[in-house]
């Protein structure tokens, strides 16, 4: 037999490891966002095409750019810039012009990651770090929404209001609900409406969730208490006045509820690591969503509402942590 | 009875890979040139070393005798000459003393060895019994099995588990028993039960070996003894999760067994207990599971304890491909091996050999707050979080947050998709905080 001592690797257990990787995770995730994608290359045509691709590459880029002049070695291939730069896309309005959407790539990846200390490091979602930085810099270009045109280039778009953007204005001039309210359900599930690239099709993104659950990528908490108490609060005040409060359905399928809940909100670095404080995350995000549509000065609060919970996730961490093994409650 | 699956909260599903040698009957391994027999081979106060170079010893003759309460004496595994006493290679990675014997090839048992009748098996002399023939606890532990048998008066012990969870990949011995001698493992059984006072006795077999519930089922079919199939997971053998999944109930942090009124064996240690007590013969040998994908044929040996781990891969066929890591028990818990001259000792299930191919340095990348550690951890800890406070060298923080529950399973490493060494970490710190207790 041959000498092979020299030749064994030495390392304490466990000597296997699961085949699942960082890369594999982010590459998983954006899988599961194509769908959105190319209903909103469908429904908005090239420039939403544009769009995409102009965060993608923008992300990548800033990324590389920046650990290079910080010295670092370079974390684009992990894929986490590039998923921002999809999702940042997917919360763009389809028109939004190319150096706008190349800016909210470097806030992205630069701003709100990188000077962090990169992948794992970042509080809050880069993505919606770029899109609120955005929409409070640049109000005009970033609520100019183009009207659906199924199958289009989308080159000679209209342009039109969101669901949410028409309530909101009904409400505050008239303090009812527009009188069609509710009536497009089944347009505004498949993405036949105005709105961010990716907040349009109900359908596209319940394909994308149900392939991270079969990967085992998200659980069930955040998503489920999220989207659950903004049906939950949203239908008590439909309850006590359906003629000036929207429908729980009607805040299901209209503005970003399903992206964020599905592909936002569980972004790992920024919420909770614990099953009983992603309850809470959740929780948080869904009730401060429906705070903001229903009373807020944007008719629009999904990206908000998770900035907010992503600021409170050092806390949640702390409080609430799994009970320990062997620490059972004393009995009376 | 009610046959849904037992199980406990965490934990996870690695390949089990154990198809290689499940079906393999246990074959009896040839004697090498050369039995070291180390000193130190359980927890404890290693033995004292009462023959000298020279020395003819017979199989089953002292060679060790204990020093202190947690400690047995070790056996010479064959008959033969001692050649030395001095430090050889151990399983831990140092070099510790051993007996040294060259085998003469006659085998020859000692002719005082004698077990113990029908009338003789008060608690007292059965625990006495088992110190003198060695027997440790062969889960891997290797805790003095008289020592676990000798609870204090103030912590009664009303349940008996035997544990054939098998629960590592890869290894098949608690399989290959539990199908070839039920009726050892019973008897081993009802010993620790006599010694005991009458507990509640249950047997946890995990639902991936069909066959040896059946077989055991069977066996226990005129007795009041509770076969319970458990879910396959992953540490479904792991003590305190047993316990759990068994009788719901916690061993509390920083507890034993005991501290929720069970005792639990595994079912090898049963066997070694019926053996020792009825022949007297002490514990010599072992069953090992000599697998993995760097070794020419899997098989289950019948090994003597000191048989270097080169001999077994020679009894297997050698080596298969270039081999990269040699691992002395499961891959989840056992520890790799830096030479193939380390014999086999008494808590050894296992000889795992993969190809440089099969290991795998991905390297380390930056936590990403997934928290599946956290969903995986059975004491229900977060890893992440302890090892973030134990790399900044706050242990204080650290052991707040539960570090000390950590039982070391692996669970957390195995999972994390950035490669963090997190078990690894945890044990560090848990030695810093042991260390700090012990001079405080």
């Amino acid at each position: 037999m041959p000498d092979v001592d020299k030749q064994l690797y030495l390392s304490s257990s466990p000597h296997i490891h699961a085949e699942q990787t960082t890369g594999a995770i982010m590459r998983a995730v954006i899988y599961a966002l194509l769908p959105a994608c190319a209903v909103s290359v469908y429904f908005f045509g090239l420039p939403a095409l544009w769009v995409l691709l102009v965060c993608m590459a923008g992300c990548v880029a800033a990324e590389a750019l920046c650990r290079k002049i910080m010295g670092r070695e370079q974390t684009w291939r992990d894929g986490s810039a590039a998923l921002t730069g999809i999702l940042l896309a997917l919360n763009l309005p389809p028109s939004t012009p190319w150096w706008l959407a190349l800016l909210g790539a470097v806030v992205a990846v630069v701003v709100a990651k990188q000077i962090f200390g990169g992948l794992g490091y970042n509080p809050f979602n880069p993505a919606l770090v770029a899109r609120v930085v955005l929409l409070i810099s640049f109000p005009v270009q970033m609520t100019r929404w183009s009207a659906p045109s199924p199958g289009g280039s989308g080159l000679d778009a209209l342009t039109t209001a969101t669901p949410l953007g028409e309530m909101k204005t009904a409400v505050m001039l008239t303090g009812q609900l527009p009188s069609h309210s509710g009536a497009q359900t089944v347009d505004y599930f498949v993405g036949n409406m105005g709105g961010c690239l990716g907040e349009v099709s109900a359908l596209a993104l319940l394909a994308g969730a149900i392939y991270l659950f079969w990967k085992r990528i998200i659980t069930w908490h955040i998503p489920l208490s999220f989207i659950g108490s903004v049906v939950v609060l949203g239908g008590i005040f439909w309850l006590v006045d359906p003629a000036r409060y929207p429908s729980p359905l009607f805040h299901l399928v209209t503005g970003g509820l399903l992206l964020g809940a599905f592909f936002m909100a569980t972004d790992m670095v920024t919420s909770p690591v614990a099953p009983v404080g992603m309850i809470v995350f959740g929780t948080g995000c869904g009730v401060v969503t429906v705070l903001i549509r229903l009373f807020g000065g944007y008719p629009e609060g999904v990206s908000f509402a998770i900035l907010l919970m992503n600021a409170a996730t050092p806390l949640i961490d702390r409080y609430c942590r799994p009970r320990k093994f062997g620490y059972m409650p004393r009995k009376a | 009875m009610s046959r849904k699956p037992k199980t406990f909260h965490g934990g996870l599903h690695p390949p089990d890979s154990k198809a290689a040698s499940a079906d393999k009957a246990v074959e009896i391994c040839p004697l090498p040139d050369e039995i070291i027999i180390p000193l130190s081979q359980h927890i404890g106060a290693p033995a004292e070393p009462c023959v000298a170079v020279g020395d003819s010893v017979c199989r089953g003759q002292v060679v060790g005798e204990a020093r202190g309460f947690v400690s047995v004496p070790v056996h010479a595994s064959t008959s033969g000459e001692v050649v030395a006493v001095e430090a050889r290679p151990h399983p831990s990675g140092r070099d510790l003393p051993a007996v040294v014997i060259r085998p003469d090839g006659r085998d020859q048992w000692c002719d005082d060895l004698r077990g113990l009748g029908e009338d003789e098996l008060a608690a007292e002399s059965v625990r006495n019994k088992l110190c003198a023939c060695g027997i440790v606890g062969l889960g891997g532990a290797t805790f003095p099995t008289h020592v676990k048998l000798s609870p204090p008066p103030e912590k009664p012990i009303d349940t008996l588990i035997i544990n054939g969870a098998e629960c590592e990949p890869y290894l098949t011995t608690d399989y290959r028993l539990m199908l070839e001698d039920p009726e050892q493992i019973l008897d081993g059984v009802r010993l620790f039960a006599g010694v005991l006072g009458r507990p509640r006795i249950f047997i946890g077999i995990e639902e991936n070996k069909p066959a040896a519930i059946k077989v055991i089922d069977a066996a226990c079919a005129s007795s009041d003894i509770e076969v319970v199939p458990l879910r396959v997971k992953y540490p479904q053998g792991a003590e305190k999760q047993l316990i759990y999944a068994i009788t719901g109930r916690e061993v509390p942090s920083g507890g034993l067994p005991m501290d929720a009124g069970v005792l639990v064996q595994n079912v090898r240690t049963a066997a070694a207990v019926s053996v020792a007590v009825r022949t007297g013969q002490p514990l010599i040998e072992q069953v090992l599971t000599v697998t993995g994908p760097g070794v020419a044929e899997p098989k289950n040996l019948r090994v003597r304890i000191g048989t270097p781990l080169r001999h077994l891969i020679d009894a297997c066929g050698g080596f298969n491909g270039e081999p990269g890591k040699i691992i002395l028990g499961g891959p989840m818990m056992g520890t790799a091996q830096l030479s193939l001259d380390v014999p086999v000792t008494r808590g050894a299930g296992g000889l795992l050999i993969f190809r440089q191919e099969d290991v795998d340095p991905r390297p380390e990348g930056p936590c990403i707050r997934c928290g599946r550690c956290v969903s995986v951890c059975p004491a229900r800890i977060l890893p992440t979080t302890i090892v973030a406070y134990a790399r900044n060298d706050q242990v204080e923080t650290a052991e707040t947050l539960g570090v000390l529950d950590c039982i070391e399973c692996g669970c957390c490493t195995y999972i994390c998709p950035s490669m963090i060494p997190l078990v690894q970490f945890i044990r560090q710190a848990k030695g810093a905080i042991m260390a700090q207790k012990r001079n405080a």
